[in-house]
């Protein structure tokens, strides 16, 4: 199969504009969290569009747009793609899509009739609708849809063009996830379920965890075939070495316990890299801050990683901006590129109390240098799993 | 309702969503062309309901066809008001 690069990356994060601080201001303690959420505070939509472009897309398609722009530009396309538009293809997960643009047009339907609902509500509602302005703006005539896979979405949409760089359908894709849920609906969905931290705090791992804290952003990556991207000379950033994806089939929301499913995507991920955990230098975790999500994927490394679980550093990206649901996937794949190539593993924020049985190292207090064996590649896996039981894992190389 | 008042009342309405819609003020004038000003088929909807709130006038899909310019718009309003 051919082999997939990654030759952009591109982020809008509660942390701020751009893939590099994100994971520098992570990496240097900073945690995004304001009154129990971490919103994307620093994004001026008519920074980077017009009020035409900005009012023809929802804000997730908005910070969708914004980090593909970055990626886009890091790739070297800014001036046009090398490659045929109809052989680039754009894949764009999300766990909700425009749920602003709903919920703003079921109040109008309720207050003021059906005659009044906006023409735009369905073309800035609809999950795919990323991926199409995305397109739109770009030119790319290639595969292009949305992935919906909750907060599994943004590994999925990655692994997915992948896949179809790596089966020929497409030469690159601009790839990742956007969400913008920090909506009175969501908000009160999410709590109903037990879902969100009540006090507030992101601490994967620590004893004290009560719920996850709601953020919002995008993260978008450019894939090529590595073959073409090193023929034209560009430079590349990773290598996607292994994708693994599977499902729990167990509960609408809480993860197996056992972690059978998680750990088999990891698994799976590592089979398709055609290496063995032990060559793992870091893993980036979905680590929630939820009482389930962290002691089963706890479970699911130990099982995937055997011995290994304990040596390699885990951390997890939410501890510091949040969860981005849909988006989070692609955003902490781009944070586990730029902690292999940067060499900085930066920690699990706020983790202060372990709990019995949550005993592996996940970086808690400050980064550390990620230390990778002589002469080996830095490899990182990242997981993502999600509501319905979904689990996608990526296994990233630096180059 | 075809008085010269009424008229830049559908003038003033029209011209108010475009400008809403991302087009130049500068450039809104009867004589624009809807390509011009990058002007589509949602905007064009979107128009439609707010001048069939406005002066009770509907504007169908099958209109839009025909509907070039800003005074095209402008001129059929009038004509069914």
């Amino acid at each position: 199969m051919r082999e997939v690069v990654v030759t952009g990356i591109g982020a809008v994060t509660p942390l701020g504009v751009g893939a590099r601080t994100l994971h520098a201001r992570w990496a240097a303690g900073e945690v995004a969290i304001q009154d129990g959420e971490a919103p994307c505070a620093d994004f001026d939509p008519l920074a980077f569009f017009s009020r035409k472009e900005a009012r023809r897309a929802d804000r997730f398609t908005q910070l969708g747009l914004a980090a593909a722009g970055e990626a886009i530009e890091e790739a070297g396309w800014a001036d046009g793609a090398p490659y045929d538009a109809h052989r680039i293809g754009c894949i764009v997960g999300t766990g909700v899509g425009g749920i602003d643009t709903l919920e703003t047009n079921v109040g109008v339907l309720h207050d003021q009739g059906p005659g009044k609902v906006a023409p735009l509500a369905v073309p800035l509602m609809m999950s795919n609708a990323g991926a199409a302005a995305i397109a739109m703006r770009h030119d790319l005539r290639g595969p292009v849809f949305g992935i919906v896979s909750a907060c599994a979405a943004g590994a999925n949409a990655i692994a997915t063009a992948t896949r179809a760089i790596q089966c020929g359908d497409a030469d690159a894709v601009v790839t990742g996830g956007a969400e913008a849920a920090l909506t009175p609906l969501a908000r009160a969905a999410f709590a109903a379920l037990d879902a969100i931290s009540t006090t507030g705090v992101s601490r994967p791992f620590d004893a004290r965890r009560d719920g996850f804290v709601m953020g919002e952003g995008a993260g978008v990556l450019v894939l090529e075939d590595g073959e073409k991207a090193r023929a034209r000379g560009a430079d590349i950033l990773a290598v996607v070495r292994g994708v693994g994806a599977t499902c729990d089939a167990h509960h609408l929301t809480a993860p197996r316990a056992d972690g059978a499913g998680a750990a088999a995507a990891m698994t799976a991920a590592l089979d398709d890299a055609g290496l063995t955990a032990d060559a793992v230098s870091y893993v980036n975790a979905h680590g929630t801050s939820t009482q389930l999500n962290d002691r089963a994927e706890t479970v699911a490394i130990k099982t995937a990683f055997g011995d290994h679980a304990s040596h390699v550093p885990i951390s997890s990206t939410k501890s510091a901006i949040g969860h981005l649901l849909g988006a989070a996937g692609a955003v902490e794949a781009i944070a586990t590129i730029l902690t292999l190539r940067e060499r900085i593993v930066a920690p699990t924020l706020g983790l202060e109390e372990p709990e019995e049985g949550l005993d592996l190292d996940y970086v808690p207090g400050s980064s550390r240098g990620l230390d990778v064996p002589e002469g080996d590649p830095a490899i990182g896996l990242s997981n993502s799993l999600g509501f319905g039981g979904h689990n996608a894992v990526l296994v990233l190389e630096a180059v | 309702m075809s008085t010269d008042t009424d008229t830049a009342r559908i003038e003033e309405v029209v011209y108010s969503a475009l400008e809403e819609f991302g087009a130049e003020k500068a450039d809104i004038k009867r004589d624009a062309g809807f390509e011009a000003l990058d002007v589509d088929s949602l905007d064009l909807a979107e128009l439609a309901q707010i001048v069939e709130d406005e002066f009770g006038v509907a504007i169908k899909s099958g209109d839009v066809e025909q509907l070039k310019t800003v005074g095209d718009v402008i001129d059929l309003i009038a004509a069914r008001a």
